[in-house]
């Protein structure tokens, strides 16, 4: 029973359908990752879930109770949003406690602790702060929640590469230790593409790629070699994308491989989600 | 230790190639007690359940055992369980491969088999 459902999610702007016709459940104890492009939607998304914007039809239910509106359906759900809500001239000590007002189980001992291994002064102000430990500030807020749902839009905007490993570390642990439903909306697919277990692709507010991360790169392959052999190779299959480069030619096929069947000077690699994801979302 | 994610493996199997790895180099010695699937997950940075998964080929295989509310140790025999294995899978693994870029290169077999014996000397000095 544990888990969110989306039904029938719509979102008008305007003239615009930010989400059309959403249908999507994040399960109890996983970690997914919500994926798409600028626009897409995945904040949009969110917000709804969280209640802060209201859908233009469809309904959300956290473990069965219909959330909108519902304190009680929501305490479930932490967003850590990629906007800043918290008042400008607050320190972030001060934004500790008051997250322990509102959410009694905040673990005070943990965030301070995160605060150290982050290097965050948490005497400063959030005005005060580089859009780095904007984020930090924040990732270590929902870390230190102790809610059934998280979820993280963009989590590690303006992180430098050791704060994201320590993130991500930290994320596992976390996780490990406490398991709940984790969801992570990024634009670095590469670095989470071994974290997440499941995927959600959102192009244009409707939902194209749903399922686990194996799944969907055992999918396909990619194979390389000279443009006449991997022309040949191709032929009669799925092929979803090719690339030249003055002789050379890569190309990512759908279907399962023939090991046996593959011909001399062709090289052949597993999918990459990142470049997956980008044939997918083109235009 | 680390795990390749260019390789064309599942993370998974990389994991527990490479438990076996250290197990084979006396990293991980028989009976002794070897990192846990969080430890294993955070610092691969991977997915749990892909370290859980890694770990289970082991368990499955007799190489490593559980121990409830310890943690995971290294079967007695894995030594000898796992070179079993490698030697079974060495001509999959290496032999096949050597010969088709030998063969991309054009080294005949006998200059092959000069360079394997100047490889055992090189190792032996």
């Amino acid at each position: 029973m544990n888990k969110i459902e989306i039904k029938g999610i719509s979102k008008q702007f305007g003239n615009v359908w930010a989400l059309s016709d959403i249908d999507l459940n994040f399960e109890e104890n996983k970690i997914y990752g919500l994926l798409g492009r600028n626009g897409a939607g995945k904040s949009t998304l969110l917000n709804i879930i969280t209640n802060k914007i209201f859908a233009s039809s469809g309904e959300v239910r956290v473990n069965g109770e219909n959330a909108i509106e519902n304190d009680h359906a929501l305490k479930n759900v932490f967003l850590m949003s990629e906007k800043n809500y918290y008042p400008n001239n607050m320190k972030i000590r001060e934004i500790f406690k008051w997250s322990k007002e509102f959410y009694p189980g905040f673990d005070m001992d943990y965030a301070n602790n995160l605060a150290i291994k982050f290097g965050l002064n948490i005497n400063k102000r959030v005005k005060e702060l580089s859009t780095g430990y904007s984020s930090i500030f924040k990732i270590i807020i929902a870390l230190s929640v102790p809610v059934q749902f998280i979820l993280l839009d963009e989590p590690v905007l303006g992180l430098d590469a050791n704060h994201r490993d320590l993130f991500y570390r930290l994320l596992i642990e976390n996780y490990q230790q406490n398991p709940r439903t984790i969801v992570i909306s990024t634009h670095l697919i590469e670095e989470v593409s071994n974290v997440i277990e499941d995927i959600i692709i959102i192009k244009d507010g409707k939902i194209l790629k749903n399922e686990s991360v194996e799944e969907l790169l055992s999918k396909g392959y990619s194979v390389a070699g000279s443009a006449a052999a991997i022309d040949d190779f191709i032929t009669g299959k799925n092929v979803i994308s090719c690339d030249s480069f003055g002789g050379l030619k890569t190309a990512c096929v759908l279907g399962k491989i023939d090991k046996t069947q593959i011909p001399q000077g062709i090289e052949v690699n597993k999918l990459d989600l990142q470049k997956l994801f980008i044939q997918l979302t083109n235009v | 230790m680390f795990v390749n994610f260019e390789d064309e493996r599942p993370i998974f199997i990389q994991i527990s190639e490479n438990i076996e790895d250290a197990i084979l180099s006396g990293a991980f010695l028989e009976e002794s007690q070897i990192p846990s699937t969080t430890e294993i997950s955070v610092n691969y940075k991977i997915n749990p359940a892909t370290a859980l998964k890694g770990v289970n080929i082991l368990v499955e295989n007799g190489i490593i055992y559980k121990k409830r509310g310890i943690g995971m140790f290294v079967s007695t025999g894995a030594v000898e369980k796992i070179t079993d294995k490698r030697k079974k899978q060495f001509y999959e693994n290496y032999i096949i491969r050597l010969t088709s870029e030998a063969k991309k290169l054009q080294l005949s077999q006998q200059e092959i088999i000069s360079m394997i014996e100047s490889g055992f000397s090189n190792e032996q000095n």
